[in-house]
């Protein structure tokens, strides 16, 4: 600070706490609507405070699903939306660290035309071409399957860019060192690049875990399959079913559920989810 | 740049870059030529048959009415998203940054709605603001202001900006935070001994410091506003009621999935496509320029 002026810091700690308020206030109402039985929530004005049914509803949800017949249970949707993560923040990443590797450290023809093709797929959002990646996707029988839901995803130029800056910061000292000691490009690749990386392959996969979790309008178009939805895809299903009496208390549980995994990631990964921030977008 | 030391294979690139290139040309390529194609035919009702019609796809798009709305829409959510999410932020991150103490911590409360699904956001408030339950609706009506998003075009529209600017908040004031703090210190010092207040040392130094960031953030946020929003105008409105909140990235799925009009939603799948290059452009020539960040 460069002066002290005592009202105006007390000001902006309560500017700040206002605003983390406001943030935390949807979070905050879904919490407690999870909480409750369903009679409860169906009277307004709903309580602001948690109530006593939070194991109850949560057991619920986890081990049948929203409650009705047929419906999924979030254990299974959750273990899909791990699967969908993962496999898309790996998958990210290993395919883009070996393209990165050898545009980087080879000579050979046709390689800017590649780099190039690889970075026109940075404009592309999947929602932009919708349609006919669904009929791509169709055409190739891989409608409800694991690598349905991952594969389409896993090609986008922005990894790829990220480890390419890297690389090209790696002194050539090392590259030469490995070739005076014999190390093949794998060799150096495993035994330097790799462990070299390390912070980079952390912020991204961050960064990508948490996109191949969130992702929604995918997952939605291509399973019809109960047994490979995903948790945000189901979330946002049931709140949309037109229903006689919906189980908010149940809806928010899901939504809990939902969000948890993302956000912990977020908290206790923070310094490499900002570093991922910066770099992906450089 | 390039690398002065390399490797001699003549296979192992190739089976290096293998993967990435297959995924991108069989996701990618492959559907973004359809689209192309698609989008200068039309498709027989009863399908099979299609015939070449050139721009017709394209040319009524732009006669259509709909459509016309769909992109004004747009223009005008993107503006508001974009508008309200940076002032929010540049407020919270201004006030964060003038505290020594606590903006570490308040960085870890606000990193959090990055991860909140877009869909999973817009089920949030919508049951904040649903017409029934929701508690901001039951304090609204309180005060005398009937909420209703599910009949109320403007209402909807107004609840799909407040989620998406929700969501974005956490990735705007992250890059306003570190913005300002990389403002050297010595030069608010030095204009605090010439007697600038704070009002005056943040419009006549910070603020354009600040500027480079700001434009940045600028379209990134329309970016998201375009093409991000997704999730949330399906969970909350379904682009409803009417065509409220029935955005150009929403009408695409709706005309192509819903609709099965294939060829119009091809072709506005193209235009999107170009769209989408030119803010990229925009967005690649600024980061070159962008020196003193």
């Amino acid at each position: 600070m460069v002066e002290n002026r005592p009202f105006l810091t007390v000001l902006s700690h309560l500017i700040v706490l206002l605003g983390l308020a406001i943030i935390a206030f949807p979070v905050w109402m879904t919490f407690v609507a999870s909480t409750h039985s369903q009679q409860t929530m169906l009277q307004s004005p709903i309580p602001l405070l948690p109530g006593p049914h939070l194991i109850e509803n949560y057991t619920k949800v986890l081990t049948e699903g929203y409650g009705r017949v047929g419906s999924t249970p979030v254990m299974m949707t959750l273990t899909n939306s791990l699967i969908m993560a993962l496999g898309v923040a790996i998958g990210k990443i290993a395919i883009s660290i070996t393209s990165a590797f050898a545009i980087v450290y080879f000579r050979f023809p046709g390689r800017m035309y590649f780099f190039w093709a690889i970075f026109v797929t940075l404009m592309l959002p999947v929602e932009v071409r919708i349609v006919p990646t669904y009929g791509v996707v169709a055409s190739l029988g891989m409608l409800d399957s694991y690598a349905g839901l991952i594969i389409p995803l896993i090609a986008s130029a922005t990894a790829t860019f990220l480890f390419r800056q890297f690389f090209l910061s790696v002194p050539d000292e090392l590259t030469e060192a490995a070739r005076v000691d014999g190390a093949s490009p794998m060799r150096f690749f495993w035994d330097i690049l790799l462990p070299m990386s390390r912070t980079s392959i952390a912020a991204l996969f961050v960064i990508q875990f948490i996109y191949g979790w969130n992702q929604y309008l995918w997952p939605l178009l291509i399973t019809t399959k109960e047994s490979y939805y995903t948790v945000v895809m189901t979330v946002s299903r049931q709140a949309n079913v037109v229903d006689s009496v919906p189980s908010w208390n149940l809806l928010m549980a899901m939504a809990m559920l939902a969000m948890l995994p993302p956000v912990l990631v977020v908290v206790f990964m923070q310094r490499q989810f900002v570093r991922g921030l910066v770099e992906t977008e450089k | 740049m390039e690398k002065r030391v390399t490797f001699n294979s003549r296979w192992l690139p190739y089976l290096l870059l293998g993967p990435q290139l297959i995924i991108t040309l069989v996701f990618f390529f492959w559907p973004s030529g359809q689209a192309m194609y698609q989008s200068v035919l039309i498709e027989d009702v009863f399908g099979g048959n299609s015939k070449f019609v050139w721009f017709e796809n394209f040319a009524q798009l732009f006669r259509d009415d709909s459509y016309a709305h769909s992109a004004q829409l747009t223009v005008v959510f993107s503006f508001l998203v974009a508008a309200i999410g940076l002032g929010f932020s540049l407020l919270l991150a201004v006030m964060a940054d003038r505290v020594i103490r606590g903006a570490t911590a308040y960085k870890t409360f606000l990193v959090w709605p990055y991860a909140v699904a877009p869909a999973v956001a817009g089920v949030l408030w919508g049951f904040l603001f649903n017409p029934s339950v929701g508690i901001v609706a039951w304090m609204l009506q309180g005060i005398g202001i009937e909420f209703n998003y599910v009949i109320n075009g403007n209402q909807a529209l107004l609840l799909v900006v407040i989620a998406a600017v929700w969501n974005q908040i956490s990735y705007n004031f992250l890059f306003f935070l570190a913005g300002l703090q990389s403002i050297p210190k010595s030069l608010i010092e030095a204009a605090a001994i010439d007697g600038a207040g704070p009002g005056r040392r943040f419009w006549d130094i910070i603020f354009p410091l600040l500027s480079p960031v700001g434009f940045f953030l600028l379209v990134i946020n329309i970016i998201y506003a375009f093409f991000g929003t997704f999730g949330v105008v399906d969970a909350l409105t379904k682009g409803g009621p009417g065509h409220a909140t029935n955005i150009l990235v929403y009408k695409v799925y709706n005309d192509g999935f819903r609709g099965q009009d294939l060829g119009g939603s091809s072709a506005q799948s193209v235009i999107l496509m170009i769209v989408v290059i030119a803010l990229t452009f925009v967005q690649f020539r600024f980061i070159e320029r962008r020196v003193h960040y």
